[in-house]
């Protein structure tokens, strides 16, 4: 038998490490006690009471529009930037756009919702609008940092992209736009999908950035968490999380069994 | 040729995302820099103008005082170094358990690779929120591992471990992993394999291999994934929130609270500037990282 190798026990044990808490949540999204570490026995009922508060079922309205409409916005600019990025020639605006671009990913959030916050006063100062904070300014928040990792997914994606197909488009006389919806759009959409569902997760996830860039009314899911988690532990967050968990689930594994299923044929159809 | 049709297609192409940055990436740290040199005032906004223009005359009012008072109240530089020290510890955390991970994904056979990766990458795909939150439940004094050690006999007393520095380690490491892997993987699996058995052959011990061959070709992803776990460490906010305690004092949360509870923007302002600084070596690392290889692929 082959000896398990040290890199392999770190694997499982990472893995472990990473899914038994989520496992523990699910676990306990079932117990009986309001007391969250002490088992009494299986029930529901948490679940119940979650589908009985407003506040929170509001608020998963607004994170779902807010998220949809950014995931939306974030795919349009950031896969306009992945393109000059891999298509444009060098220059100094290029560089300063995937520059710009890319920041996003590694700004530490707290700077980002801090700065898009004084931003907003600021415009709000000089041309009166936006008249308040809501929906609309952390749409605007949100598609902002999204587009960064659309960007990033895009144009690997682009990069990888066999060019002549396009060329050949162009020579038989299609124009660039045509081009880019007719053979670009299909052969990139893996990866525009992938881009918006992560762009979509991102959005419904964040905490930081909504919190400076939001105004009443505008009351993110993961705000409403925050501010019942800080309470201490709550078995109604604990139904809450394994509903996601198990949401977020089946749509990673749906996508992955679809871009696989694609795969398969593109492979089928290039053999036959 | 129409110079309005020669400005369609690249130029809007360009110009959309250009513009957007421009104004909701570029030009809100242009006002945070401004506003870090204003004095707070009780007005709506809670700051006065650094600009005037009054009888022809521009008068330019630069307050330093912000920042002399990140220099004179130690709880600011205190928060700037725990906040570097926490982040620095975390990293090497991750890098410890990552690098492992990340390379039986890369020499784990072909057809499950994919479904390897996707399972680290699942569980950052779920909320951050609820990810840190579990971990309050896992180690609060009532909680699973106390409760665990004290049945096995090994305590009789709850450790402490909710609110102090440990939960926090825990709590970055468990948040940030994926980031680490992921670098890490991509450059694993270019690893040309025929080095390592050529070194094996010639007779040196697989840890010697692992310093003179592995680890300098992988330098590259070491680096982005380091990056990429220490930079967001540096101004975490959730993590030292939920699990940290009152000596997890990291810059992310003093900034929340001058902003939010004392309402002190000019110096929120500051304190993002003076951040923004000690990051800009590491987040030029990892760009200079990322072009390079961006340049490598194409």
């Amino acid at each position: 038998m082959k000896k398990l190798s040290f890199s392999k026990i770190m694997l499982w044990f990472g893995l472990l490490f990473l899914y038994a808490p989520m496992l523990i949540l699910v676990i306990y999204s079932f117990n009986e006690s309001k007391l969250v570490t002490v088992w009494s026995g299986f029930s529901p009922k948490w679940y119940g009471e979650l589908f009985q508060d407003e506040q929170i079922l509001s608020a998963v309205w607004v994170s779902l529009r807010i998220a949809f409409y950014s995931a939306t916005m974030a795919v349009i600019i950031g896969t306009m930037a992945a393109f000059v990025m891999t298509r444009f020639r060098r220059s100094w605006a290029k560089l300063t756009l995937s520059n710009m671009i890319t920041a996003p990913l590694v700004m530490p959030e707290v700077i980002t919702g801090l700065s898009l916050l004084l931003l907003f006063v600021q415009m709000a100062d000089t041309f009166g609008w936006p008249t308040e904070r809501g929906m609309l300014t952390v749409w605007i928040a949100h598609s902002t940092f999204c587009a960064a990792y659309v960007a990033v997914v895009v144009s690997s994606r682009l990069r990888e992209l066999d060019r002549s197909i396009e060329e050949a488009a162009m020579d038989l006389g299609a124009t660039p736009l045509k081009t880019f919806f007719l053979i670009t759009v299909p052969m990139i959409s893996p990866a525009l999908i992938a881009g918006w569902l992560l762009s979509f997760s991102l959005s419904l996830d964040d905490l930081v950035i909504a919190s400076f860039a939001s105004g009443p009314g505008s009351t993110t899911l993961p705000m409403v968490v925050f501010s019942s988690v800080r309470l201490g532990v709550s078995p109604k967050i604990n139904a809450l999380a394994t509903i996601i968990i198990f949401a977020v689930s089946l749509v990673a594994f749906l996508s992955w069994y679809f871009t696989r299923r694609a795969e398969k044929k593109a492979q089928k159809a290039m053999e036959s | 040729m129409n110079p309005f049709k020669r400005l369609k297609g690249r130029h809007l192409t360009m110009g959309i995302p250009y513009l957007w940055l421009l104004m909701f990436f570029a030009l809100p740290f242009a006002i945070v820099l401004k506003l870090s040199f204003s004095t707070a005032a009780i007005a709506i906004p809670p700051y006065e103008a650094t600009f005037s223009f009054i009888d022809e005359t521009l008068s330019i009012f630069l307050n330093f005082g912000n920042y002399l008072l990140l220099l004179q109240d130690s709880m600011y530089y205190v928060a700037y170094l725990t906040s570097l020290k926490m982040a620095l510890i975390a990293t090497l955390g991750c890098l410890l358990l990552g690098f492992p991970m990340a390379y039986a994904i890369a020499r784990a056979p072909t057809r499950f690779q994919p479904v390897l990766l996707l399972l680290v990458m699942l569980p950052s795909w779920t909320s951050f929120l609820i990810r840190i939150y579990a971990w309050m439940g896992i180690l609060s004094n009532t909680g699973l591992v106390n409760n665990f050690l004290i049945w096995l006999g090994v305590i009789s007393e709850p450790i402490q471990m909710l609110n102090t520095n440990f939960a926090v380690y825990i709590g970055i490491i468990y948040g940030y992993l994926p980031f680490m892997i992921l670098p890490l993987y991509a450059t694993l699996v270019k690893l040309d394999m025929s080095l390592i058995e050529a070194a094996s052959d010639l007779g040196s011990s697989s840890l010697n291999t692992f310093w003179k061959i592995t680890l300098p070709l992988s330098m590259g992803g070491v680096v982005a994934g380091s990056m990429l776990v220490f930079i967001p460490a540096v101004g975490e906010f959730v993590i030292p929130e939920l699990l940290g305690g009152p000596d997890s004092l990291m810059i992310g949360k003093v900034l929340w609270q001058e902003f939010f509870n004392n309402r002190d923007w000019p110096v929120a302002s500051s304190l993002a500037i003076v951040m923004l600084a000690l990051l800009i070596v590491p987040i030029t690392l990892f760009h200079r990282y990322q072009s390079r290889d961006m340049e490598n692929d194409a």
